[in-house]
């Protein structure tokens, strides 16, 4: 997906701070980070080596096993990483443990496949040569096999390596730390120089181990045994940064989305209005809610309409000094948009207010643990309330819907995308999953899409960016904030804000509702003196 | 030294060894002779157990191989391969310790012994610290061969120690290689297919064909009495050039003792050093050598070129009339 102009349009709703001062603020964080991130992936590394070194000389012993052992390491490169961290949730939690695990899963193929063509590779009269001296087999594989093969493993441990410091962003998902957090946190708060200061670390890694490891692979054998017996020391070596430990100390760990911790509204606000000191981890949203059934998390930061919340019996605790602006959706439309579509606004508006929040929960169930299609569940929703009308099949030109990347927003799209089939002659292109606020809001700016469902309180503190004392006022109030983004965003951006569809999708920390019962905890100062009683 | 007795090996159903039986005294030089394929590497690799037989029986100083470790017995029989086979990644010098490295030699020991062997296979020094893929085609063989001796093993196998060589070092290396007195005391089984380095080098021939050997003897048993059609042919069409491989000195010097002393043939046969003297060669010198020789230094030389082809051509009448 090619945006044009991203920078441009970043710069313009971003307060004016260089990515160099950026980077300088934030230091310590990148870094942690950065160490984390090598750590992670030497750690991951060293397991891979340990793991795959022995299959590689295994399958070139025995080939027949060959085909099935690579065949499997093959298969298992081929699962998408999201998926992989999901599986291992509820089997090791969160954490380092499972990110290292799923890295090592990635970096396995290239070590044993280098492995094994690097000894299946040698001259098999060398190795006759050997046995003819009276090398026993451990001999002929020591002093023999492996130094013949290791230019060849080399660059498997090279290939592995700059796959483990990519993937390694994604373990930012599921709380192990990373550069990912400053990536995803970045893209999530539309901010570039916080994407960059990710980026850009993570990119210059991958770049210098490469280098380096291509100038120990293609090194001659004189310097190679060298090099042989520092390369373990200096893979320990960089796999202990992940062990600088970020120590705190309290019985209830919570789980913050990277969106949430950058936030005004999260977790900045939690700590300077609320005073809640907790042991913080981050952690994707995709995972989160799981990690927490599981008792990996006790607090986490979740939407209030969320269908997980119903289906993972928790408990949303009372934001009683109203940190959390409201969150009312809306679907927002460039006005060049109205223009070309003259019946657009009355077909969106159809749903205003007619999905209060309790709805749009259960919808919001449906989709993410009965896992029923969002066009399913638009569909019996449109149909319960009179609404569904068969498909015009129009061909007046088409209406271009965006969505984020989430079930609510997928519900949403699908509906407007049934309804205005059905009661206009446009026909309609749906571009969902558009990643998070800021490509959504970039695509529909620069003419990728025509409307997408947005929430007052993302487009108050997000996209608009007031001064702090402004927000917090306008924040305060449902109303004000929809009547301020209404019209920012039509000055500023020539949108349309077209009415509410009714539910408050906004921040709420939430706990298990079993444990909150236990620990008397109802709301988020509850959770405070809980946390100071320690 | 050496017993084999009726040892065979098939590939599948291919048989590379067919019921291979002969013996190999102490300190002979024996040469398995044959064409591409005739399963001399095969029965090359079955004495140091890198192949094992599917059936017969094979012996070294009259204990069964069959019953040593694998890894010993290789330690203790130098073995020079029909590729090299140096290691890529060792050095000159690492390559030929590699036995003594195995043997767990102290390096008191293993570098004088390295540098001897380098000395005596004309390999200069600056080669010690060079890799494998640095040095040229007779370099590399002279490594194999010096790998092979370092550890003094009684027994050497040797599988066309001069095989990738061209004509002209192939001819220098075999002269030195005679010449070498690490070689003289060794029981030694070389392999070649190639005919006049077999009668040059040889004590006995062993010469093989499908598996099967079909004549074993003398150099000149192979040339004056062939046991079959085989071995006959085998020789047909070098024979002139054997001849004058197997002939030596004392054999042609009746016929021209006459012309070099002035001593007639009729008067009682001369002592070898007589011929020693007068031709400034020793008696077991084959003709061909004499005749390089004479022809390399014509000055110098004792005897002329003429002389010793008059010589052989009467002593070949002189054979075949018998
Ligand atoms: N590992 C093997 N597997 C199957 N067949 C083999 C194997 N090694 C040798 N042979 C076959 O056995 C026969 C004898 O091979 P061997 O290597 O002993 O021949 P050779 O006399 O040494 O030939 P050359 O002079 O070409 O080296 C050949 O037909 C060869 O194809
Ligand atoms: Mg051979």
């Amino acid at each position: 997906m090619v945006l044009p102009n991203i920078k441009k349009q970043s710069a313009m709703n971003e307060p004016q701070q260089s990515l160099l001062a950026f980077m300088l603020q934030e230091s310590d964080k990148l870094l942690t980070q950065t160490l984390q991130h090598v750590g992670l992936t030497f750690i991951s590394l060293i397991f891979a080596l340990l793991i795959g070194l022995p299959l590689g000389i295994l399958i070139a012993r025995k080939r027949k096993l060959s085909g099935s052992v690579l065949g499997f390491a093959g298969v298992l490169q081929t699962i998408p990483s999201i998926a992989l961290l999901g599986f291992m949730i509820p089997l090791i939690g969160i954490g380092a443990k499972p990110a290292i695990v799923a890295l090592l899963i990635y970096a396995l193929l290239p070590i044993i496949r280098n492995t094994y063509t690097g000894i299946i590779g040698i001259d098999p009269h060398v190795r006759e040569a050997a046995r003819a001296m009276g090398m026993s087999r451990q001999q002929i594989l020591v002093r023999v096999e492996l130094p013949l093969a290791m230019p060849v493993i080399l660059a498997g441990i090279r290939t592995a390596t700059v796959i483990n410091v990519g993937v390694a962003t994604l373990a930012s998902y599921i709380a192990a730390g990373g550069l990912g957090e400053f990536i995803f946190g970045g893209i999530s708060l539309n901010n570039t120089n916080m994407i960059l200061a990710g980026a850009i670390p993570a990119a210059l890694l991958a770049i210098v181990l490469d280098l380096l490891l291509s100038l120990v692979q293609h090194m001659s054998f004189r310097r190679l045994k060298m090099a042989v017996y520092i390369l373990p020391l200096f893979v320990v070596g960089l796999s202990t940064f992940y062990l600088i430990p970020s120590a705190y100390g309290s019985r209830l760990v919570a789980g913050f989305t990277p969106e949430f911790m950058g936030r005004q509204d999260g977790d900045i606000g939690l700590r300077d209005t609320y005073g809640l000191k907790i042991h913080t981890t981050v952690i994707s949203d995709a995972v989160m809610y799981k990690a927490a059934y599981a008792k990996e998390l006790d607090v986490i930061s979740g939407y209030s309409t969320d269908g997980r919340l119903k289906a993972f019996d928790l408990k949303i605790l009372e934001d009683d000094k109203s940190i959390f602006p409201p969150y009312y959706a809306a679907p927002i439309v460039r006005t060049s948009a109205m223009k070309k579509f003259p019946e657009l606004e009355k077909v969106l508006n159809m749903l205003a207010g007619k999905i209060p929040d309790s709805i749009m929960t259960d919808l919001n169930y449906k989709t993410d643990y009965l896992h029923q299609t969002p066009e399913k569940v638009a569909k019996d929703f449109l149909a319960a309330h009179q609404l569904l009308k068969p498909s015009r099949n129009g061909k007046q030109g088409t209406v271009r819907i965006g969505s984020k990347i989430f079930g609510e927003q997928y519900i949403l799209a699908a509906m407007y995308s049934m309804l205005i089939k059905g009661y206009t002659d446009y026909d309609v292109a749906t571009k969902t999953g558009l990643g998070g606020t800021k490509i959504c809001f970039d695509a529909l700016v620069n003419d990728q899409i025509d409307l997408y469902p947005e929430y007052t309180g993302t487009g108050l503190l997000v996209l608009l960016q007031p001064a702090p004392q402004l927000a917090k006022k306008l924040a305060a109030n449902k109303e004000d904030t929809y009547q301020y983004v209404k019209q920012a965003f039509l000055q500023k951006f020539d949108i349309q804000w077209l009415q509410p569809i009714g539910f408050n999708n906004s921040y709420a920390l939430m706990m298990r509702k079993k444990q909150s019962a236990e620990l008397n905890v109802n709301t988020i100062t509850d959770l405070k003196n809980y946390l100071d009683k320690e | 030294m050496i017993e084999l007795s009726n040892v065979s090996k098939y590939f599948g159903s291919a048989k590379a060894v067919d019921g291979v039986s002969f013996s190999v005294n102490e300190g002979e030089n024996l040469v398995l002779l044959g064409t591409s394929g005739c399963g001399k590497t095969t029965t090359l690799k079955m004495i140091n157990r890198l192949i094992n037989p599917d059936n017969g029986a094979i012996s070294i100083k009259g204990k069964d191989i069959q019953q040593e470790n694998p890894e010993t017995l290789r330690r203790s029989i130098g073995y020079v391969m029909q590729n090299i086979g140096l290691f890529p990644h060792y050095t000159i010098y690492e390559n030929i310790a590699t036995v003594p490295k195995l043997l767990k030699w102290d390096t008191n020991k293993t570098r004088p012994r390295v540098m001897e062997l380098m000395k005596k296979l004309h390999l200069p020094e600056e080669l010690l610290d060079r890799f494998p893929a640095e040095l040229s085609g007779g370099q590399m063989q002279r490594v194999g061969l010096a790998r092979a001796l370092v550890a003094d093993p009684p027994l050497l196998l040797m599988d066309e120690p001069f095989g990738a060589l061209d004509n002209v070092t192939r001819s220098s290396i075999q002269a030195e290689f005679k010449q070498l007195d690490e070689l003289l005391r060794k029981t030694i089984i070389m392999v070649t297919h190639d005919v006049q380095e077999a009668f040059e080098l040889a004590d006995r021939i062993c010469l093989m064909d499908k598996g099967k050997i079909m004549q074993i003897g003398t150099p000149s048993a192979l040339l004056h009495q062939p046991a079959n059609d085989f071995s006959r042919k085998f020789l047909d069409g070098q024979r002139l050039a054997l001849e004058f491989r197997v002939s030596t000195l004392k054999d042609i010097w009746p016929y021209m003792r006459a012309k070099q002393t002035g001593i007639q043939r009729d008067q009682p046969d001369a002592p070898e050093e007589e011929l020693h003297r007068t031709l400034g060669l020793p008696g077991n010198t084959s003709v061909w050598t004499a005749l390089e020789l004479a022809k390399a230094n014509a000055q110098t030389n004792k005897v002329s070129f003429t002389a010793l082809m008059d010589g052989f051509t009467q002593y070949q009448k002189a054979v075949r009339h018998e």
